[in-house]
């Protein structure tokens, strides 16, 4: 167990340095950001000043060793835009995009689970059509539109719910809900089909012909046999929240690290691009790992030894 | 009860052929279809709403005619997701034969730099490779292929593992068929479908990121009548104006809606494995 968290936590190390290293690559390979910064008449020479002072005249070896070496130590320099330390500035807005997810991820389980269980019980039944057509739009539908419909309904006609910010408990319920329809459609569909699999095996068919109660039957019999792929995509799909946060806190001025990235792209402030990067491959790696103990909590076959 | 099933299943593929048959058409027969030019301004005719004489759908902030942009707008993202899929299929497809049938170093090196993208959200990998890059139609699909190449490679080289093991594969080998030939006359056939169900399945994906990047205010640029950019601009005008956001997004719901309907039908007709 131990040699197993060793090489998990050196590959999620892996990971983050690799992630670390193409961003940096990349966005100097993209153009000059002074240029891209800084006001268009400006003279020549307080440019190369500028250039100068933030390091950028020095090879490409050396500043992505400086870099590196900044980045071991949390210290991915200042933001160009807000003159502030980047890495403090990402994570200042971590805990707004953690509620966030959080929520919706506790949206997407609460919704999608019993609509899923409830469909391949009740398989060709209204509540089936009902549940699964729901899906199959909640899928196709385009969170931003979404978003923007429901800003149009509930805040621009009705006066209901804020258009964006953050503030009380109605700050939360569109984007939540925007964040969250698309996981839950596909979760929903595939807890009916990993519900009908489990169904079909022969210890159902036991259970029942031992008499068991039907709720039995499904809470635990049939339950715990179908959460293995639930969790899989769970694991997978909470990382994808972070990119959907991208969007959601976009079009609702939530002040998150999704937002504060779009803008830093914007503006082109590489520190705070990598300050962001750096934040979100880590906590996306580490989601996947704690997922990853989850299987062997959940289904004892696959514990490692 | 099977046949009930398959009738379903190909109702709704039939749904979706529709829908995704009338993108096609819209993009495709554009100039016919557009009652006007999609770049035409006129200040006298600006945000009217739908149903005004000659604007069905009504009018921009810039008294351009709605319908004729949306329509437009399906060229713009078909071809994108074209591009893209093509793009992606091939290059993923083919390093991922290649690492599955020669392996080796390369292939182990190759699939950890999968592993490692496969790590990313892929809206914010695509997201983040267009800022770097630089706006426009053409970096939109170096992004999107640059951050989906790498499912293809997956998936392509699992199922070559798995075919070339198989016994014709091994007979040709010992009849002397060389390795190249091998390769594209029997492992490529057989992994084909997987191919096809992972594009069909990518194509909507990729329209709606697009949309998405583009509505952020990278890739596609303004004027021209994308469906993200068009969403992003009505943000502006959602006060007075609702039909600016609702009609490009229904499009953009109505196309993704009708190709995943299509790949869903693909990967029952294609794969045994996934016929519930």
């Amino acid at each position: 167990m131990r040699a197993y968290l060793v090489s998990r936590l050196g590959q999620t190390l892996l990971v983050v340095f690799l992630s670390l290293t193409a961003v940096f690559f990349l966005a100097r390979l993209g153009g000059d950001p002074v240029l891209l910064f800084l006001p268009m008449d400006i003279q020549a020479k307080d440019l190369n000043e500028f250039r100068q002072r933030l390091g950028f005249n020095d090879p490409l070896p050396v500043q992505y060793a400086r870099f590196m070496s900044g980045a071991l130590r949390g210290d991915f320099g200042e933001s160009l835009r807000y003159k502030q330390d980047a890495l403090g500035l990402v994570l200042e807005r971590l805990p707004a995009t953690l509620r966030l997810g959080g929520a919706a991820l506790l949206l997407t389980f609460c919704l999608a689970i019993p609509v899923g269980v409830v469909s391949a019980m009740k398989r060709g039944s209204v509540w089936d059509y009902l549940g699964m057509g729901g899906a199959v739009l909640g899928q196709a539908i385009p969170g931003f539109w979404l978003g923007l419909m429901l800003i149009y309904l509930f805040s621009v006609r009705l006066g209901w719910l804020p258009t964006g910010g953050t503030g009380g408990p109605l700050h939360y319920v569109m984007p939540v809900l925007v964040l969250g329809a698309f996981y839950a459609a596909r979760m929903a569909r595939l807890t009916r089909s990993s519900v009908l699999d489990t169904l079909g095996e022969d210890f159902i068919l036991t259970a029942r012909a031992k008499g068991l109660a039907e709720l039995v039957v499904v809470g635990k019999h049939t339950l715990k046999n179908a959460a293995i792929p639930i969790v899989t995509l769970a694991g997978l799909e909470t990382g994808q929240l972070l990119g959907g946060a991208v969007i959601t806190e976009t079009i609702f001025a939530w002040p998150g690290v999704g937002r504060l990235t779009v803008q830093a792209l914007l503006n082109r402030d590489f520190p705070l691009v990598l300050a962001a990067v750096f934040i979100a491959s880590l906590t996306y790696t580490l989601l996947n790992l704690v997922v990853d103990l989850l299987y062997g909590w959940i289904d004892p076959r696959t514990r490692k030894s | 009860m099977i046949t009930l099933v398959r009738i379903r299943r190909n109702g709704l593929g039939i749904i979706g052929l529709i829908l995704a048959g009338a993108a096609i058409l819209a993009a495709f027969a554009a100039p016919l279809l557009a009652p006007h030019d999609p770049l035409n301004a006129d200040f006298t005719q600006s945000l009217k709403p739908p149903g005004t004489a000659g604007h069905p759908w009504g009018t921009d902030q810039l008294g351009r005619d709605l319908l004729s942009r949306v329509i437009y707008g399906a060229r713009i993202a078909l071809f994108i997701g074209l591009c893209t899929v093509l793009l992606t299929a091939v290059v993923g497809g083919v390093l991922g034969l290649l690492a599955g049938y020669f392996g080796g170093w390369p292939g182990a090196v190759l699939m950890r730099l999968v592993d490692v993208q496969l790590s990313f959200p892929f809206i914010f990998l695509a997201l983040t490779i267009n800022a770097i890059v630089g706006l426009g139609l053409r970096n939109i699909i170096i992004s999107l292929a640059a951050a989906g190449w790498v499912v293809y490679a997956r998936v392509v080289r699992g199922e070559v593992l798995s075919v070339k093991q198989r016994e014709y594969v091994h007979a040709a080998a010992a009849l002397g068929m060389g390795r190249g030939r091998i390769l594209f006359r029997h492992v490529l056939p057989n992994v084909l479908p997987s191919i096809i169900i992972v594009a069909s399945l990518q194509f909507s994906q990729f329209i709606v990121a697009e949309a998405a990047i583009s509505f952020l205010g990278f890739g596609v640029q303004p004027p021209t009548p994308a469906w993200g950019s068009m969403l992003s601009e009505s943000r502006d005008h959602l006060y007075v104006a609702w039909w600016l956001a609702a009609f490009p997004g229904a499009a953009l719901a109505v196309t993704a809606l009708g190709i995943n309907l299509v790949g869903d039908w693909l990967r029952d007709v294609l794969d045994p494995k996934f016929r519930a």
